[in-house]
């Protein structure tokens, strides 16, 4: 090929243009920006990069835990042991019910027997440090020290030992990522303990949460104490979620709004018990057939039922 | 009069594993816990954005890219914001290099805060526009760190190119 017309010789050897390039890595990032919010497909690609990043993450964050460590190292004693005093006076408060808690377990449930009603179900978990909270301004998720290797998977709830803290929506290999109920839109079914009415409480973003769809006149008060629902087969019912701190009603509108702050310490330091998935509820009874208006939702839900 | 390209003096050619440990470690930087204080600096914007000013050649949106999925995933972000950023934080930064180095060093700073800047209102219009809550003016007050520590980074990051390889008292420079 040794022509006279050949291709000038490579004096500077250039990549592509770089508008081109420039326009190659915005399209491929807002394609995964995309498909990451709406698929959730990239869960690989992300677990893979985590798997690098972790051990780098862990390391950054030695010094501030070695620190911790120093400055509970140097407390002293005589705040520990007034730590300790103050443990032993809450465990002796608590004793007269923990003692007869075993036994009105086994009441409820002979009495449930009794009734034929399904039995409870009993909470079980495992206790996982966090490490960090994510860095992300725009949620509110934490990190902890436990993930696939030890079984955890999506959607698990966790709690601390006043009451929920948020549920598990991202499992590395050893770490798992916690979505706090105060972050933005984060969903948990509630009951009103003083009056059984079911709601559904979100988070707002700002530390607080809002029961919404309640009708301006609906039965709630200050300072009435939600608890999960266990309606969604993902919660199980009865752990305190948040408290009623503020009512505007408003009749320009037909719900009130309805202000809560978490009793769980969900912005504090320490544990958490992530607890097992829960088994899983009955079947939901079949559509009636006879409605007849829409096939295409009927078909999707149907589709759902298959699935399930 | 001619102006004078004060900004520049004669520099020892750039290695390749300096640029590479430099962005590492600002990576570190951004996952100590200081990251959470109101007002910090995004380091890896703040690196990334040096050397694709000072070495266009060697550190461009490919790097952007690459470091934007790694912050991504730390931070736990939705895949993509860092990376959008970062890419078009880089193709700036390159094409307008040669203006920027032309400045001494206080006004080059002046030229990298409407990018670091840039950089930051990018990622908060991403999330706000896909419905995430708005996380404060404190957000916003990291780039403007940035660009005063423009100075004292370029002196760091420059530092190894500036000693001579072997020191010559007859040398010219």
């Amino acid at each position: 090929m040794a022509g006279i017309d050949h291709a000038p010789p490579p004096f500077f050897k250039r990549g592509p243009a770089p508008l081109a390039l420039l326009t190659f890595y915005i399209a491929v990032s807002l394609a995964i920006f995309v498909v990451d919010l709406r698929f959730k497909s990239l869960d690989l690609l992300r677990q893979s990069i985590a798997l690098l990043v972790d051990p780098v993450q862990r390391v950054a964050q030695t010094p501030g835990s070695l620190v911790d460590y120093a400055a509970s190292y140097l407390q002293g004693m005589h705040s520990l042991q007034t730590e300790n005093d103050e443990l032993k006076h809450a465990k002796l408060n608590t004793a007269p019910n923990l003692q007869r808690l075993a036994q009105l377990e086994a009441e409820n449930e002979r009495l449930r027997k009794l009734l034929a009603v399904k039995e409870r179900e009993n909470a079980s978990g495992q206790v996982t440090q966090i490490m960090y909270t994510a860095r992300d301004p725009f949620s509110r998720k934490i990190i902890v020290d436990k993930g696939q290797q030890a079984g955890i998977a999506a959607g698990q709830p966790a709690i601390d030992e006043a009451g929920v803290v948020g549920q598990v929506t991202r499992v590395f290999p050893f770490s798992a990522e916690i979505t706090l109920i105060t972050d933005k839109d984060q969903v948990v079914p509630v009951q009103v303990v003083r009056t059984g009415q079911r709601s559904v409480v979100f988070g707002l973003g700002n530390g607080q949460l809002e029961l919404r769809y309640m009708p301006a006149n609906a039965d709630i008060q200050v300072g009435d104490l939600l608890v999960t629902s266990g309606l969604d087969g993902i919660f199980l019912p009865g752990f305190p979620v948040a408290k009623v701190v503020n009512i505007e009603r408003d009749s320009a509108y037909s719900f009130a709004r309805i202000f809560c702050v978490p009793i769980a310490g969900v912005e504090n330091f320490g544990e958490v018990m992530v607890l097992d998935p829960r088994k899983p509820l009955p079947e939901r009874p079949p559509e009636i057939a006879s409605r007849g208006a829409l096939p295409d939702g009927q078909r999707i839900k149907k589709k759902r039922m298959d699935k399930n | 009069m001619q102006p004078t390209f004060t900004s520049s003096r004669i520099l020892l050619p750039v290695r390749p594993w300096f640029i590479f440990l430099s962005l590492i470690a600002a990576a570190l930087l951004n996952f100590l816990p200081t990251a959470h204080w109101p007002g910090m600096p995004d380091w890896v914007a703040l690196v990334l954005c040096f050397w694709s000013v000072r070495e266009f050649r060697r550190v461009g949106m490919g790097w952007g890219f690459v470091l934007g999925l790694i912050m991504d995933v730390a931070d736990g972000a939705v895949l993509g914001q860092h990376c959008f950023a970062y890419v078009l934080l880089a193709y700036t930064a390159s094409s307008l290099s040669r203006r920027i180095l032309w400045f001494p060093l206080a006004q080059q700073a002046l030229q990298v805060m409407p990018l670091l800047l840039a950089t930051q209102v990018l990622q908060a219009l991403m999330r706000l526009a896909v419905g995430a809550d708005f996380p404060g003016w404190g957000y916003f007050i990291g780039p403007f760190i940035a660009t005063l520590l423009w100075i004292p980074a370029t002196f760091i990051l420059l530092l190894p190119q500036y000693q001579p390889v072997e020191q010559d008292p007859n040398r010219p420079i």
